[in-house]
Order: C-alpha cells, then structure tokens, then sequence
C-alpha cells in the first residue's frame, strides 16, 4: 500500500496509514527522493503513528529516508513514534541517530518552521 | 487482566510473503494485548516476531508462525514458534551475532528477537530447516 505524501508549502509530510510491508517502506524512501527534487522540498516530515513496529529493518529504512534527504538539501523529521514502539526501540538500542523527532505532525511543522534559515 | 484461560490459545499462521509479517506481527500484538501484557510487553512481542517472521521470508521462503498462550509455573506465557524448513544455519553462535548475515541483510534479526523476549532458543538443522522458540511472561 502506497504511503501519500502530502505537500505543505515546502514541506513534504508522508502520512503513513497503516503498517507497512519492508518493500513499502522501501518504496516510501524512494518516492521521498524523488519529490524532494521535484518540490525543491527544505522539510520532511514523516508520520509514523500509525505504524506498529520499527523493527531493525524499518529504522534503517527510516534513517536512510532522513539522510537521503538531507544530501538533498531537506530537513526530516519523523513524528508519531508510540509508546510501544519506542519502548521496543530502546530495549534493541535501535536509535534515529541524527533525525529529528517531534512528538506529532504540530510539533514536527513547528520545529521545522523554527529552524528555518 | 482477563481470567484464567480454558483452553490453550493456539494460532497459526503460514509466512510465506511480506504481508504475511506484518498480519503476524499485528496478531501476535492483538493477543498480548487480550491478554493483559504491558505496552512495553506488547512493543517487543510485535517486534520479536517481525524480526523473526521477516528471517522466515528472507531465507527459507515459507513457513509459519504459531502463537500459544500457556500457563506455567504460576504465570501466564506468550510463547511464539517460528519454524521452516529452510536450509537451516550452519553457525548458530555466529548468526546471534550482531551484524551477521548471509543473506545480505543487516544480521540483526535472531539477536534483536533475543534481546526482545524473556526466553529465547533456536534449534536448526543443515538441509531441514530451523524452528525458534521465544516466550514473554505476562507481568
């Protein structure tokens, strides 16, 4: 299942819907890139929410969205990380080392919008 | 918490593409959280299988995934079987290495899951395949 990726001004913010399959996570990565060109995007944000599980394949995944973007010349930041997910996360030491996190899509727009040049 | 079980709760579901991890994951969530684990318990039970699920697809291509709640030794147990019969590991001390692989992956799967549950075993076989066993006690 595609992820939609919504266009806020300058800002790109993939909405994901459900739990994802690793080649829909893949396939999120790639479309991120490409609309970061074609947008001239200087912000990312990626809603996990509703996702249930960042396994070690899903946070590299992520990362790799994050630092991908940021070769591109836009800022990520992932929001809606829950409680349950975060939890398994620590316990694996899996870290977003080097991306943003904001409690939700507010939080996220606001700190982008903040640290704007 | 809910009461006392009446009979063993078994599930077993056939892993055999992507989907099939992540409608896995999501049961093996579900019923921990029927049956009255923690939401950290909940995380790591969805992740553990994930992982496991995901090394299913990855190396042997089929197989399954079993969930059974049991009650042992005073306390209530998610134990989760992941099994096929695949070509099976040769080095079992090395594949619970971090970072070892032989499929091109990232080699942290079985040691993610380990880390995730309170037990954790694999038994596997050259040729036969490979059966994991983890368990979460309900606190």
């Amino acid at each position: 299942m595609p992820v939609p990726i919504l266009r806020l001004d300058d800002v790109l913010v993939a909405s994901i819907q459900a739990a994802l399959t690793d080649q829909d996570l893949l396939q999120l990565r790639d479309d991120l890139s490409e609309k970061v060109g074609r947008f001239r995007a200087r912000g990312v944000i990626v809603d996990v929410t509703a996702l249930d599980v960042l396994d070690s394949f899903a946070t590299r995944t992520v990362r790799g969205i994050a630092y991908t973007a940021r070769l591109r010349g836009a800022r990520t930041v992932v929001v809606g990380i829950q409680p349950d997910v975060a939890f398994a996360m620590v316990q694996l030491g899996l870290t977003l080392e080097g991306v943003a996190t904001a409690l939700d899509l507010d939080e996220g727009l606001a700190l982008l919008r903040r640290d704007a040049p | 918490m809910t009461g006392r079980l009446s009979e063993p709760l078994r599930v077993r579901l056939p892993v055999s593409e992507e989907l099939d991890v992540v409608l896995a994951r999501t049961c093996g969530r579900e019923l921990a959280l029927q049956q009255g684990f923690r939401e950290a318990a909940t995380g790591a039970i969805a992740t553990a299988i994930s992982e496991v699920a995901r090394n299913i697809i990855v190396h042997a291509g089929t197989g399954e995934i079993v969930l059974e709640v049991v009650e042992g030794r005073g306390r209530r147990e998610l134990v989760v079987l992941a099994r096929d019969r695949g070509p099976g590991i040769p080095d079992l001390h090395r594949a619970m290495e971090d970072g070892y692989s032989t499929a091109g992956g990232l080699g942290l799967g079985l040691s993610s899951a380990r880390r995730l549950m309170d037990e954790f075993g694999v038994v596997s076989t050259v040729g036969k395949g490979t059966m994991v066993t983890m368990k979460k006690w309900a606190a």
